[in-house]
Protein backbone atom coordinates (compact mmCIF):
# COMPACT_ATOMS: atom_id res chain seq x y z
CA UNK A 1 0.00 0.00 0.00
CA UNK A 2 1.21 3.65 -0.43
CA UNK A 3 1.98 5.32 2.07
CA UNK A 4 3.82 8.31 0.88
CA UNK A 5 1.09 11.05 2.71
CA UNK A 6 0.84 8.81 5.34
CA UNK A 7 2.81 9.61 8.33
CA UNK A 8 2.05 6.48 10.95
CA UNK A 9 2.15 2.94 9.79
CA UNK A 10 -0.48 0.76 11.49
CA UNK A 11 0.75 -1.93 13.16
CA UNK A 12 -1.35 -4.86 11.70
CA UNK A 13 -0.55 -3.76 8.07
CA UNK A 14 0.62 -6.91 7.08
CA UNK A 15 -2.50 -8.64 8.04
CA UNK A 16 -5.05 -5.96 7.05
CA UNK A 17 -6.67 -6.33 3.81
CA UNK A 18 -6.74 -3.16 2.11
CA UNK A 19 -9.97 -2.39 -0.13
CA UNK A 20 -9.94 -1.92 -3.44
CA UNK A 21 -12.62 0.57 -4.86
CA UNK A 22 -13.33 1.91 -8.09
CA UNK A 23 -14.11 5.66 -9.28
CA UNK A 24 -17.22 6.93 -10.68
CA UNK A 25 -17.11 10.42 -12.00
CA UNK A 26 -19.86 12.89 -13.39
CA UNK A 27 -18.17 15.49 -15.21
CA UNK A 28 -20.75 17.60 -16.25
CA UNK A 29 -21.04 18.92 -12.64
CA UNK A 30 -17.14 19.22 -12.15
CA UNK A 31 -15.60 23.02 -11.44
CA UNK A 32 -12.11 21.85 -11.40
CA UNK A 33 -11.77 22.98 -7.53
CA UNK A 34 -8.64 20.31 -7.00
CA UNK A 35 -9.54 19.13 -3.75
CA UNK A 36 -10.16 15.36 -4.97
CA UNK A 37 -7.25 15.42 -7.06
CA UNK A 38 -4.72 16.95 -4.04
CA UNK A 39 -6.09 15.32 -1.39
CA UNK A 40 -6.22 11.75 -2.68
CA UNK A 41 -4.30 9.48 -0.10
CA UNK A 42 -2.95 7.35 -2.51
CA UNK A 43 -2.81 9.84 -5.48
CA UNK A 44 -5.61 8.42 -8.01
CA UNK A 45 -6.33 10.97 -9.77
CA UNK A 46 -5.66 13.20 -12.36
CA UNK A 47 -6.75 16.04 -14.33
CA UNK A 48 -8.44 15.60 -18.00
CA UNK A 49 -7.24 16.62 -21.37
CA UNK A 50 -11.04 16.79 -21.97
CA UNK A 51 -13.09 19.88 -21.03
CA UNK A 52 -16.78 19.58 -19.65
CA UNK A 53 -19.54 21.82 -20.70
CA UNK A 54 -18.24 24.89 -18.69
CA UNK A 55 -14.69 24.80 -19.65
CA UNK A 56 -13.13 22.49 -17.04
CA UNK A 57 -10.99 19.71 -16.59
CA UNK A 58 -12.52 16.90 -14.38
CA UNK A 59 -10.51 14.10 -12.33
CA UNK A 60 -9.91 10.62 -14.39
CA UNK A 61 -8.04 8.03 -13.15
CA UNK A 62 -4.11 8.45 -13.45
CA UNK A 63 -2.18 5.93 -15.74
CA UNK A 64 -0.80 3.10 -13.63
CA UNK A 65 -3.20 3.88 -11.01
CA UNK A 66 -6.14 1.67 -12.29
CA UNK A 67 -6.18 -0.45 -9.26
CA UNK A 68 -4.68 2.44 -6.29
CA UNK A 69 -7.90 2.78 -5.02
CA UNK A 70 -8.50 1.86 -1.78
CA UNK A 71 -12.22 3.13 -1.50
CA UNK A 72 -11.44 5.58 1.27
CA UNK A 73 -13.93 8.01 0.03
CA UNK A 74 -12.50 11.02 0.87
CA UNK A 75 -13.12 12.19 -2.70
CA UNK A 76 -16.36 11.45 -2.59
CA UNK A 77 -17.03 13.65 1.15
CA UNK A 78 -14.87 16.31 0.13
CA UNK A 79 -16.10 17.07 -3.59
CA UNK A 80 -18.74 20.37 -2.97
CA UNK A 81 -20.27 19.13 -6.23
CA UNK A 82 -21.39 15.88 -5.83
CA UNK A 83 -19.36 14.72 -9.14
CA UNK A 84 -17.25 12.56 -7.78
CA UNK A 85 -17.58 8.88 -6.01
CA UNK A 86 -16.53 5.28 -5.28
CA UNK A 87 -17.49 1.95 -4.82
CA UNK A 88 -15.68 -0.84 -3.17
CA UNK A 89 -14.92 -3.77 -4.83
CA UNK A 90 -14.29 -7.35 -3.80
CA UNK A 91 -12.26 -8.64 -5.29
CA UNK A 92 -12.36 -12.39 -5.34
CA UNK A 93 -10.06 -14.78 -3.23
CA UNK A 94 -7.28 -16.25 -5.35
CA UNK A 95 -8.20 -19.87 -6.66
CA UNK A 96 -5.83 -22.13 -4.44
CA UNK A 97 -3.89 -24.81 -6.41
CA UNK A 98 -5.71 -27.95 -6.52
CA UNK A 99 -4.38 -31.40 -5.51
CA UNK A 100 -3.94 -33.80 -8.35
CA UNK B 1 -22.38 -4.72 -10.38
CA UNK B 2 -20.00 -6.60 -12.85
CA UNK B 3 -16.83 -4.05 -12.31
CA UNK B 4 -13.41 -5.45 -13.14
CA UNK B 5 -10.76 -3.52 -10.94
CA UNK B 6 -8.30 -2.97 -13.13
CA UNK B 7 -10.36 -0.53 -14.81
CA UNK B 8 -10.60 3.16 -15.16
CA UNK B 9 -12.67 5.57 -13.95
CA UNK B 10 -16.77 5.31 -15.25
CA UNK B 11 -18.86 8.10 -15.86
CA UNK B 12 -22.01 8.10 -14.93
CA UNK B 13 -24.76 10.57 -14.72
CA UNK B 14 -26.08 10.67 -10.96
CA UNK B 15 -24.48 9.87 -7.63
CA UNK B 16 -25.86 7.77 -4.72
CA UNK B 17 -26.27 10.69 -2.66
CA UNK B 18 -28.45 12.33 -4.86
CA UNK B 19 -31.97 10.92 -3.70
CA UNK B 20 -30.95 13.55 -0.70
CA UNK B 21 -30.02 16.60 -2.62
CA UNK B 22 -32.51 18.33 -5.27
CA UNK B 23 -30.27 16.69 -8.01
CA UNK B 24 -32.02 18.80 -10.80
CA UNK B 25 -30.54 21.87 -9.46
CA UNK B 26 -26.97 20.71 -9.70
CA UNK B 27 -24.43 22.09 -10.17
CA UNK B 28 -24.52 24.87 -7.96
CA UNK B 29 -24.35 27.92 -7.80
CA UNK B 30 -21.38 28.59 -5.58
CA UNK B 31 -18.01 28.77 -6.83
CA UNK B 32 -15.45 27.00 -7.86
CA UNK B 33 -13.25 26.16 -4.47
CA UNK B 34 -15.83 26.95 -2.03
CA UNK B 35 -16.65 24.43 0.81
CA UNK B 36 -20.06 24.98 1.43
CA UNK B 37 -20.91 22.26 -0.48
CA UNK B 38 -18.57 19.90 1.18
CA UNK B 39 -20.72 20.84 4.06
CA UNK B 40 -24.02 20.28 2.38
CA UNK B 41 -22.86 16.81 1.27
CA UNK B 42 -21.61 16.18 4.76
CA UNK B 43 -24.87 17.11 6.41
CA UNK B 44 -27.09 15.15 3.81
CA UNK B 45 -24.42 12.00 4.45
CA UNK B 46 -25.09 12.45 8.80
CA UNK B 47 -29.14 12.85 7.54
CA UNK B 48 -28.51 9.31 5.97
CA UNK B 49 -26.57 7.40 8.63
CA UNK B 50 -28.33 8.87 11.54
CA UNK B 51 -31.33 6.59 11.47
CA UNK B 52 -33.88 9.30 11.73
CA UNK B 53 -36.38 9.27 8.93
CA UNK B 54 -35.52 11.86 6.43
CA UNK B 55 -39.46 13.24 6.88
CA UNK B 56 -38.14 14.44 10.93
CA UNK B 57 -35.46 15.85 9.49
CA UNK B 58 -35.79 19.81 8.72
CA UNK B 59 -33.18 22.59 7.06
CA UNK B 60 -33.04 25.85 7.90
CA UNK B 61 -30.76 28.85 6.48
CA UNK B 62 -30.72 32.30 6.62
CA UNK B 63 -29.52 34.90 3.42
CA UNK B 64 -25.93 34.70 1.90
CA UNK B 65 -24.17 31.75 -0.01
CA UNK B 66 -24.11 29.79 2.83
CA UNK B 67 -28.11 30.65 2.81
CA UNK B 68 -28.66 28.40 -0.80
CA UNK B 69 -27.35 24.90 1.35
CA UNK B 70 -31.44 24.91 2.16
CA UNK B 71 -32.32 25.08 -1.35
CA UNK B 72 -29.87 22.16 -2.45
CA UNK B 73 -30.36 19.40 0.48
CA UNK B 74 -33.72 17.25 -0.27
CA UNK B 75 -35.01 17.69 3.35
CA UNK B 76 -38.09 19.64 4.53
CA UNK B 77 -36.17 23.17 3.99
CA UNK B 78 -37.26 26.74 4.38
CA UNK B 79 -34.31 29.74 3.74
CA UNK B 80 -35.70 32.34 5.63
CA UNK B 81 -34.71 36.20 5.95
CA UNK B 82 -31.43 37.76 6.83
CA UNK B 83 -30.44 36.86 10.25
CA UNK B 84 -33.87 34.87 11.08
CA UNK B 85 -33.19 31.79 10.61
CA UNK B 86 -32.67 30.61 14.02
CA UNK B 87 -35.98 32.19 15.85
CA UNK B 88 -37.81 30.21 13.10
CA UNK B 89 -35.98 27.39 13.27
CA UNK B 90 -36.84 27.68 17.62
CA UNK B 91 -40.91 27.65 16.27
CA UNK B 92 -40.11 24.80 14.60
CA UNK B 93 -38.10 23.05 17.39
CA UNK B 94 -40.63 24.05 20.00
CA UNK B 95 -43.80 23.31 18.49
CA UNK B 96 -42.63 20.12 17.15
CA UNK B 97 -39.73 18.33 19.33
CA UNK B 98 -39.66 15.23 17.59
CA UNK B 99 -38.32 17.02 14.31
CA UNK B 100 -34.20 17.33 14.22
CA UNK B 101 -33.85 20.87 13.47
CA UNK B 102 -30.95 21.98 11.53
CA UNK B 103 -29.89 25.49 10.85
CA UNK B 104 -26.88 25.75 8.07
CA UNK B 105 -25.83 29.41 7.21
CA UNK B 106 -22.98 31.75 7.27
CA UNK B 107 -21.00 33.19 10.16
CA UNK B 108 -22.49 36.92 8.83
CA UNK B 109 -26.50 35.72 8.92
CA UNK B 110 -26.02 34.06 12.52
CA UNK B 111 -23.90 35.93 14.09
CA UNK B 112 -23.84 39.56 13.04
CA UNK B 113 -27.76 40.35 11.20
CA UNK B 114 -28.89 37.04 13.91
CA UNK B 115 -26.62 37.89 16.72
CA UNK B 116 -29.21 38.52 18.99
CA UNK B 117 -31.31 35.26 18.29
CA UNK B 118 -27.87 33.09 18.18
CA UNK B 119 -26.88 34.13 22.10
CA UNK B 120 -31.08 33.76 23.09
CA UNK B 121 -31.03 30.72 21.66
CA UNK B 122 -28.08 29.30 22.92
CA UNK B 123 -28.95 31.12 26.11
CA UNK B 124 -32.23 29.06 26.13
CA UNK B 125 -30.83 25.89 25.33
CA UNK B 126 -33.14 25.27 22.35
CA UNK B 127 -33.09 22.31 20.47
CA UNK B 128 -31.29 23.24 17.52
CA UNK B 129 -28.35 22.11 15.28
CA UNK B 130 -26.27 24.89 14.08
CA UNK B 131 -23.96 24.68 11.49
CA UNK B 132 -21.80 27.89 10.95
CA UNK B 133 -20.01 28.04 7.80
CA UNK B 134 -17.59 30.64 8.34
CA UNK B 135 -15.76 32.35 5.45
CA UNK B 136 -14.49 35.19 7.11
CA UNK B 137 -16.54 37.58 4.77
CA UNK B 138 -19.59 38.36 3.40
CA UNK B 139 -19.21 36.35 0.34
CA UNK B 140 -22.29 37.04 -1.51
CA UNK B 141 -22.47 40.97 -1.35
CA UNK B 142 -18.97 41.48 -2.83
CA UNK B 143 -16.92 40.05 -0.14
CA UNK B 144 -16.90 43.20 2.93
CA UNK B 145 -15.68 42.70 6.41
CA UNK B 146 -17.98 41.11 8.73
CA UNK B 147 -17.86 40.02 12.29
CA UNK B 148 -15.16 37.33 12.02
CA UNK B 149 -12.88 38.94 9.67
CA UNK B 150 -9.32 38.47 11.04
CA UNK B 151 -7.34 41.25 11.88
CA UNK B 152 -5.25 42.50 9.28
CA UNK B 153 -7.31 40.54 6.48
CA UNK B 154 -8.54 42.85 3.32
CA UNK B 155 -11.43 42.73 2.11
CA UNK B 156 -13.48 44.76 0.14
CA UNK B 157 -14.67 47.45 3.10
CA UNK B 158 -11.57 46.83 5.00
CA UNK B 159 -8.62 47.67 2.18
CA UNK B 160 -5.86 48.31 4.12
CA UNK B 161 -6.49 45.97 6.65
CA UNK B 162 -9.18 44.32 9.50
CA UNK B 163 -8.95 46.67 12.20
CA UNK B 164 -11.56 45.22 14.10
CA UNK B 165 -11.22 42.26 16.82
CA UNK B 166 -13.10 39.46 15.47
CA UNK B 167 -15.71 36.71 16.87
CA UNK B 168 -14.49 33.49 18.66
CA UNK B 169 -17.30 31.66 17.59
CA UNK B 170 -16.64 28.50 19.82
CA UNK B 171 -16.05 30.88 22.94
CA UNK B 172 -18.92 32.96 22.49
CA UNK B 173 -21.32 29.67 22.19
CA UNK B 174 -19.44 28.31 25.43
CA UNK B 175 -20.25 31.60 27.02
CA UNK B 176 -23.73 32.08 26.24
CA UNK B 177 -24.58 27.91 26.78
CA UNK B 178 -24.54 25.28 24.09
CA UNK B 179 -24.92 22.23 24.81
CA UNK B 180 -22.20 21.40 22.09
CA UNK B 181 -19.77 23.14 20.16
CA UNK B 182 -17.29 22.01 17.85
CA UNK B 183 -15.18 23.56 15.24
CA UNK B 184 -13.79 22.18 12.17
CA UNK B 185 -12.73 22.87 8.59
CA UNK B 186 -14.69 21.51 5.08
CA UNK B 187 -10.53 19.45 5.35
CA UNK B 188 -11.79 17.90 7.84
CA UNK B 189 -15.00 16.20 6.24
CA UNK B 190 -14.61 12.93 8.19
CA UNK B 191 -14.71 14.42 11.85
CA UNK B 192 -17.50 16.91 10.66
CA UNK B 193 -20.02 14.68 9.65
CA UNK B 194 -19.08 12.71 12.83
CA UNK B 195 -19.69 15.82 14.90
CA UNK B 196 -23.00 16.26 12.59
CA UNK B 197 -24.19 13.23 13.01
CA UNK B 198 -23.63 13.41 16.94
CA UNK B 199 -25.31 16.44 17.18
CA UNK B 200 -28.48 15.40 15.51
CA UNK B 201 -28.72 12.70 18.34
CA UNK B 202 -28.54 15.68 21.35
CA UNK B 203 -30.30 17.62 23.35
CA UNK B 204 -30.51 20.87 23.53
CA UNK B 205 -28.47 23.73 21.48
CA UNK B 206 -25.57 22.57 19.50
CA UNK B 207 -23.10 24.32 17.50
CA UNK B 208 -20.40 23.71 14.97
CA UNK B 209 -18.77 25.84 13.55
CA UNK B 210 -17.14 24.88 9.89
CA UNK B 211 -14.78 27.08 8.32
CA UNK B 212 -14.56 27.01 4.71
CA UNK B 213 -12.65 28.79 1.97
CA UNK B 214 -14.22 31.49 0.08
CA UNK B 215 -11.89 31.79 -2.99
CA UNK B 216 -13.76 34.64 -4.68
CA UNK B 217 -14.67 36.99 -1.83
CA UNK B 218 -11.74 36.70 0.98
CA UNK B 219 -9.09 34.62 -1.13
CA UNK B 220 -8.84 37.36 -3.41
CA UNK B 221 -8.12 40.38 -1.89
CA UNK B 222 -5.92 38.31 0.76
CA UNK B 223 -3.47 37.02 -1.94
CA UNK B 224 -4.43 33.25 -1.12
CA UNK B 225 -5.09 32.45 -4.38
CA UNK B 226 -7.73 29.63 -4.78
CA UNK B 227 -9.81 27.57 -2.62
CA UNK B 228 -7.09 24.68 -3.24
CA UNK B 229 -5.20 27.13 -1.41
CA UNK B 230 -6.95 28.09 1.58
CA UNK B 231 -7.45 24.12 2.25
CA UNK B 232 -3.62 23.69 2.42
CA UNK B 233 -3.38 26.66 4.46
CA UNK B 234 -6.31 24.35 6.76
CA UNK B 235 -4.21 21.54 6.36
CA UNK B 236 -1.01 23.23 7.51
CA UNK B 237 -2.36 25.66 10.93
CA UNK B 238 -4.87 23.27 11.65
CA UNK B 239 -4.24 21.61 15.45
CA UNK B 240 -6.75 19.40 16.99
CA UNK B 241 -7.04 20.15 20.44
CA UNK B 242 -10.29 19.03 22.19
CA UNK B 243 -9.41 20.57 25.54
CA UNK B 244 -8.07 23.49 24.39
CA UNK B 245 -9.08 26.71 26.52
CA UNK B 246 -11.65 28.60 24.06
CA UNK B 247 -10.35 31.52 25.09
CA UNK B 248 -7.33 30.80 23.15
CA UNK B 249 -8.98 29.72 20.12
CA UNK B 250 -9.38 33.24 18.20
CA UNK B 251 -8.49 32.60 14.82
CA UNK B 252 -5.52 34.91 13.79
CA UNK B 253 -4.08 35.20 10.23
CA UNK B 254 -1.71 37.83 10.80
CA UNK B 255 1.22 35.32 11.65
CA UNK B 256 1.75 32.62 8.06
CA UNK B 257 2.76 29.70 11.49
CA UNK B 258 -0.88 31.01 13.57
CA UNK B 259 -2.41 27.87 14.57
CA UNK B 260 -6.16 27.12 14.11
CA UNK B 261 -7.37 24.86 16.57
CA UNK B 262 -10.38 22.73 15.73
CA UNK B 263 -11.93 20.04 17.50
CA UNK B 264 -15.17 19.05 19.64
CA UNK B 265 -14.60 21.25 22.78
CA UNK B 266 -18.02 21.04 24.49
CA UNK B 267 -20.10 18.51 25.21
CA UNK B 268 -22.91 18.78 27.94
CA UNK B 269 -25.90 17.12 28.58
CA UNK B 270 -28.58 19.69 28.87
CA UNK B 271 -31.76 19.73 28.70
CA UNK B 272 -33.76 21.28 25.41
CA UNK B 273 -35.82 24.28 25.92
CA UNK B 274 -39.39 23.71 25.81
CA UNK B 275 -41.82 26.25 27.73
CA UNK B 276 -44.65 24.20 28.42
CA UNK B 277 -42.20 20.50 29.71
CA UNK B 278 -39.33 22.88 31.55
CA UNK B 279 -39.77 23.08 34.90
CA UNK B 280 -41.27 26.16 36.72
CA UNK B 281 -39.11 28.50 38.43
CA UNK B 282 -38.71 28.28 42.10
CA UNK B 283 -41.52 30.22 44.05
CA UNK B 284 -40.86 33.81 44.73
CA UNK B 285 -39.96 34.06 49.05
CA UNK B 286 -42.78 35.69 50.99
CA UNK B 287 -42.21 38.67 52.88
CA UNK B 288 -41.03 36.95 55.86
CA UNK B 289 -38.70 34.80 54.35
CA UNK B 290 -36.64 38.02 52.78
CA UNK B 291 -37.09 40.03 56.46
CA UNK B 292 -35.02 36.82 57.84
CA UNK B 293 -32.20 36.86 54.85
CA UNK B 294 -32.07 40.86 54.40
CA UNK B 295 -30.34 41.50 57.81
CA UNK B 296 -27.73 39.09 57.30
CA UNK B 297 -26.80 39.19 53.51
CA UNK B 298 -27.17 43.13 52.87
CA UNK B 299 -25.58 44.01 56.04
CA UNK B 300 -23.13 46.91 55.36
CA UNK B 301 -19.47 45.91 56.37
Amino acid sequence: MPLSKTKRIPIDISSAQVPRGRVFTIPSRCKQCNFCIEFCPTDVLAYSKEINEKGYHFPIVAEGKEEACVHCRFCDLICPELAIYTQEVVVAAEPQEQSP
Amino acid sequence: MNVTPASRETVVDSHPADGLMRADRLPHILCPGCGIGSIAHCYIDAVARSGIGEDRHVCVSGIGCSGRAAGYVNVDSYHTTHGRAIPFAMGIAVQNPSLVVTVISGDGDLTSIGGNHFIHAARRNVALNVICINNFNYGMTGGQAGPTTPRSAKSSTTPFGCWERPFNLPHLAEAVGASFVARWTTLHVRQLQDAILYSMNKTGFRFIEVLSPCPTGFGRPNDIGDGLTEMQNYMRRCVVDEDADLRDTEIDLTHPDSRIVVGNFVDLDCPSFHPALTEPPPPPRSAAAWAAVRPTQFRAS
